[in-house]
């Protein structure tokens, strides 16, 4: 089986976005950038099938500017056995990047995709979801658990409350999240080896594919500050106005 | 297990400005010498950058000799200076005084050292440095003979207790013929490397100033671009070593800093709440009011200069940048030194790693060319201004401008330090000071400046800042100093708790922005300052 | 201007996030339609009917429906998609699962997670982890949109009198098939999910009487949570930090006892509905986002408010 996985480039999860000061995008000058921690998770989740012979190839692929090569490189340097970045400085909106995925997968034919939940930029949890539909897969998002089973594919999925298990035919397309497993520390000689490792470069244009965006970002603001209340001066005060008031339990 | 081991002719102890043109450098002769060299960078840091905290003013001297087409190679040297002010400070006026002569600045550039350092690093890697941020040297390594082998990295993913966590794994080792160690102020194997070979013998303490900078958008109509500003004065007492910089640069962009003598003898004083007090004064509050804060961080400075400047070589390995110390106070710069000290150390390295069996060896010549250059000369004019701060401000500055335009540095006598962590005294010889709450518009408290810091740390893993003797923070530097490392830490790392009626030292590791300042100023050196897990520590953008 | 709201429901009662999906559908204004897809669901369709001002209610009722599987919903919602310009669902891991795959077979964007309606193409919501609140514009006919509840009041369950018609399945797609679902029940349910919170710092002084927050929790149905100080003092495992480093929750009540309120902390809570803190120390920072704030010890505070709950 061939696994091929999505990693975003984006700002790395320890640095605080802010927006610029006239409001117009997100300030990212000289922010740190990593692999979306989501994705991360799904790059260990592929070695780890591939580690555990499931797998014959795993392939991380990249849409983005040429930075993206260091994602690639990470992902190449955590075991991942080849990169594939689709080089583009447009900015790529979910459903196109589904639509550039779908588009290598047609290349690639792999029988699983991986993908993280969604990317800590836009928070849009849509990728992995819109690529399935693309392709006429079934999707298993939110995964915690991934397990061949009979030709098949068992999914544990985060879902509130609970967990719930469902079974995929294959090929399918899976999202993890934050459980499904612990991404290894990257070691210094894969880090050298991945370096040699095959990084293959596409362009947009060569994959047909339209990524003209759907959604403008008419504005970015600070979230407003929170207003401290009341103080009250009893419990029993406190439960009325939680009853009553404020209609929370 | 046994861990494994990469080879490299030369390995460099991380990436700031000394390292990267250190590794710059050997890399050029090696092209242009047609000679294979591999040459690896470590920095402890998430990316090159992450931990570099500077003003800054840069004088591109040495810059203009490593990479002379800088601009052309799209080095971030932005904002020219324009205008230099000093002024003097009373609690509510500013008196403008004559710019003292080092601080000229005709000619610099207005930068942010982080990004300096990125670009370096992009010039490195084109050159073929093997650059590796994220992980940290934790351990010097040694031949039989005594002389360094090289560097360990540390574990990582192991558990508080120090055991061996799901994801461990063990460190690598870092061999090389020659090891340069650029760990910056207070290097932590600097540290060990002082003792092991007896560097310091003979010279006198290093001395320190902690730096509290934060970084601010202001109004448009206010900014000055090129506009530089160093105060002396309030809110320091006359026996307190300290001042401010103020530089406006880039788009809007202001950095604001103040750095307070590590000799402080107060142990209430704390530089945090100084920093937070100073921008209340007209002078600076009419320039961030309107603004927002963007970013805050926090590093030691060596302050000692020429006296305090260390035995440089040792069998296998050398000491370059402000680890060494070659930071001129009265400029207030160490950028141009310590690059040159790391070209300089380049230099003679590849002339002695010409001999192809030379691992292991002492390269004396490094000090030797050192002492023929501008750096040398520079350092040593000025060695006395800062220890004359010891007699308070104003005997300060007079001493300066004496020793400065009658003498022109070449006093005949040489004033001498002394360590920063005897400087103390008891708290109950000194008096509480009284700091002004934060408004959260232009002052703040410490957690809220640390979380613009970007700093984290994987939490399960053992305490970075270790102690000698636990029983010593609660029996002597809470009981007899008040426990000042509440105070002196810019990110709140030490905190005293009470609980069930005991007072016992929380120490909040996860805060720590790697400014070394516990361990410089802990009066009983009880507090160990090692390197936690690679990639951990501030983020700092544009700093 | 029509709205689909496609609802959330376990085949016997509507889940109470359809609600509030409901209630953004109104604030973009014209005409809502509920969509009650499930397996001998009627009970849901006709409480989806009740709903105040639902037009109605179409109802799909068939055994590969019965889970929700995003694989057999999705085409479901496209081939009743066309009379509607906006279909949205309650941001729950259902409504994620499913709103991007209907999405992408209109061939149309998703606007996730909104927490405002500016008009009926523009939407706010919250990015980079909520430290950025985007208004972003649709070019798209259609707008697929996903609402987060706590954002938007619920609208009443009753008083609504719409029709129930009967909606034309799809086929199954048999792409996947339900296996299990294990509910958390008798544990105290997760951080993330939870609905009520109830989270303990410093103040509380022990990993013993931690005990006492527990109480707390249990008697609300919350999950547990810790500042990052109470973390580091060993009180709790790390699992429990909500915070910048620890995980970032909205609950409808988060109730902080004995937290200061450090920045680090109110990153990761700040999106909650209702704050309440309880501190001895009136002038810590949480009061100054707390709706309801109360002064005292938290170990005679707390217990009397496991006391109070009960009458």
């Amino acid at each position: 089986m061939k696994i091929l996985v999505a990693v975003k480039r984006a700002i790395d999860y320890n640095v605080k976005a802010r927006p610029k000061a006239d409001g117009s995008a997100v300030d990212l000058a000289n922010v740190k950038m990593s692999m979306n921690p989501f994705d991360e998770i799904a790059v260990e989740e592929a070695i780890r099938i591939q580690e555990a012979g499931n797998a014959s190839e795993t392939i991380a692929v990249s849409i983005g500017p040429k930075q993206c090569q260091e994602t690639l490189r990470t992902a190449m340097a955590m075991g991942v056995d080849r990169g594939i970045l689709v080089e583009t400085d447009e900015e790529i909106q979910p459903l196109a990047a589904a639509k550039v995925l779908k588009a290598v997968i047609e290349k690639e034919q792999p029988e699983l995709v991986l993908l993280g939940k969604q990317a800590i930029d836009d928070d849009s949890n849509q990728t992995g979801q819109m690529l399935a539909a693309l392709l006429g897969w079934p999707q298993g998002t939110f995964a915690c658990g991934v397990a061949l089973a009979d030709g098949g594919l068992e999914v544990r999925r985060e879902i509130d409350g609970g967990i719930q298990t469902v079974k995929l035919k294959l090929p399918a397309v899976v999202t993890s999240d934050l459980r499904l497993n612990e991404p290894r520390y990257v070691k210094l000689p894969n880090i050298m080896k991945a370096k040699k490792k095959p990084l293959d470069t596409l362009t947009v244009d060569e994959l047909g594919v339209d990524v003209t965006p759907r959604l403008t970002l008419l504005k970015a603001a600070e979230p407003p500050a929170r207003q401290g209340g009341i103080k009250v001066p009893d419990v029993a005060t406190l439960v009325d106005k939680l009853r009553n008031e404020a209609k929370v339990i | 297990m046994e861990r494994e081991a990469m080879e490299f002719d030369v390995v460099i102890v991380g990436g700031g400005p000394s390292g990267l043109a250190a590794a710059i450098r050997l890399r050029q002769l090696a092209v242009e010498n047609d000679r294979e060299l591999t040459v690896c960078v470590l920095e402890k840091g998430s990316e090159i950058g992450a931990h570099i905290l500077s003003g800054a003013v840069m004088e591109p001297r040495a810059l203009d000799e490593l990479l002379p087409d800088w601009k052309d190679l799209g080095a971030p040297l932005n904002t020219p200076a324009t205008e230099d002010r000093f002024m003097f400070l009373s609690e509510k006026r500013a008196y403008r005084f004559l710019t003292p002569p080092q601080q000229n600045n005709h000619g610099n550039y207005i930068v942010s050292l982080g990004n300096v350092c990125r670009w370096l690093a992009e010039q490195a890697e084109a050159l073929e440095v093997e650059i590796y941020p994220g992980f940290a040297a934790a351990e010097v390594l040694y031949h039989d003979d005594g002389s360094v082998k090289g560097v360990a990295t540390n574990d990582m993913g192991r558990t508080r207790e120090g055991e061996e966590g799901p994801n461990f794994e063990l460190g690598m080792e870092l061999h090389a013929r020659q090891t340069l160690f650029a760990e910056g102020c207070r290097g932590s194997l600097t540290k060990t490397l002082f003792e092991r070979f007896g560097l310091r013998e003979g010279v006198d303490p290093q001395v320190y100033g902690l730096g509290i900078k934060e970084l601010w958008e202001i109004e448009p109509g206010k900014h000055q671009s090129g506009q530089i500003t160093h105060t002396a004065g309030w809110p320091m007492d006359m026996s307190t070593y300290g001042g401010s910089w103020m530089y406006h640069f880039d788009d809007n962009l202001v950095s604001i800093g103040f750095v307070v003598g590590l000799d402080y003898q107060n142990p209430y004083l704390s530089p945090f709440e100084e920093m937070q007090r100073f921008k209340t004064h007209p002078l600076i509050r009419d320039v961030l009011e309107g603004g927002r804060r963007l970013a805050y961080g926090a590093r030691a400075i060596s302050a000692g200069g020429y006296q305090s400047i260390p035995k440089l070589t040792f069998p296998g390995g050398m000491l370059i940048g402000d680890c060494a110390g070659f930071l001129n106070v009265p400029k207030i710069k160490g950028t141009h030194t310590a690059m040159k000290s790391g070209m300089t150390a380049a230099e003679a390295v590849f002339e002695a790693l010409a001999d192809e069996s030379a691992s292991g060896v002492e390269v004396a010549a490094y000090r030797e060319r050192l002492e023929q250059t501008w750096l040398w000369d520079e350092l040593y004019r000025v060695r006395n201004i800062k220890p004359a701060f010891h007699w308070g401000l104003p005997a300060a500055i007079a001493y300066s401008a004496i020793d400065t335009v009658l003498l022109r540095g070449k006093a005949p006598w040489t004033l001498r330090h002394r360590a920063d962590h005897e400087t103390l005294k008891p708290a109950a010889a000194c008096k509480p000071i009284d700091y002004p709450k934060p408004d959260g518009k232009l002052t703040f408290d410490k957690l809220s400046s640390v979380f613009l810091s970007n700093t984290n740390h994987e939490e399960e893993q053992p305490c970075h800042l270790t102690l000698r003797d636990d029983s010593v923070p609660v029996k002597v530097n809470f009981e007899r100093y008040a426990g000042p490392e509440q105070r002196y830490c810019p990110a709140g790392v030490y905190e005293f708790v009470e609980e069930g009626g005991e007072t016992r030292l929380q120490i909040n590791a996860q805060n720590c922005v790697h400014c070394k300042t516990c361990d410089i100023k802990d009066p009983t050196q009880n507090i160990n300052w090692v390197t936690p897990e690679g990639g951990g520590g501030p983020n700092y953008p544009n700093m | 201007m029509t709205a689909l709201v496609v609802a959330e429901h376990d085949n016997a009662a509507l889940n109470p996030a359809t609600l509030n999906a409901i209630a953004a559908a109104q604030a973009i204004g014209g005409d809502v339609d509920v969509l009650v897809a499930g397996s001998g669901s009627q009970p849901v369709a006709d409480a989806a009917a009740q709903v105040a001002g639902v037009r109605k209610v179409l109802h799909a009722d068939a055994a590969h429906y019965g889970h929700a599987l995003a694989e057999n919903l999705a085409p479901l919602v496209v081939s009743l998609a066309e009379p509607y310009e906006h279909i949205l669902a309650a941001a729950t891991t259902t409504g994620k699962n499913v709103m991007p795959r209907v999405a992408a077979l209109l061939d149309c964007a998703q606007i996730s997670d909104i927490i405002g309606v500016e008009s009926s193409d523009t939407f706010i919501r919250p990015i980079y982890a909520g430290n950025v609140i985007a208004t972003v514009k649709s070019a798209d006919a259609k707008k697929v949109i996903t609402v987060r509840t706590t954002a938007f009041d619920p609208v009443a369950a009753s008083g609504g009198s719409g029709a129930v018609e009967a909606a034309a399945s799809a086929d199954d797609a048999g792409l996947s098939e339900f296996v299990g679902e294990e509910l958390t029940k008798s544990d105290r349910p997760e951080l993330t999910a939870a609905d009520i919170i109830v989270s303990g710092g410093r103040g509380v002084g022990s990993s013993e009487n931690f005990a006492v927050i527990e109480a707390l929790a249990d008697k609300l149905g919350a999950a547990v949570g810790a500042s990052r100080a109470a973390v580091d003092a060993g009180y709790v495992p790390n699992d429990y930090q909500v915070g910048q480093t620890g995980k970032v929750v909205a609950p409808n009540l988060y109730v902080a006892v004995g937290i200061s309120g450090a920045i680090q902390h109110l990153a990761g809570m700040k999106d909650s509905k209702v704050i309440v803190a309880i501190n001895k120390d009136e002038e810590a920072p949480i009061f100054g986002v707390a709706d309801y704030g109360l002064v005292g010890d938290l170990f005679k505070e707390v217990p009397a408010m496991v006391e109070a709950l009960d009458k």
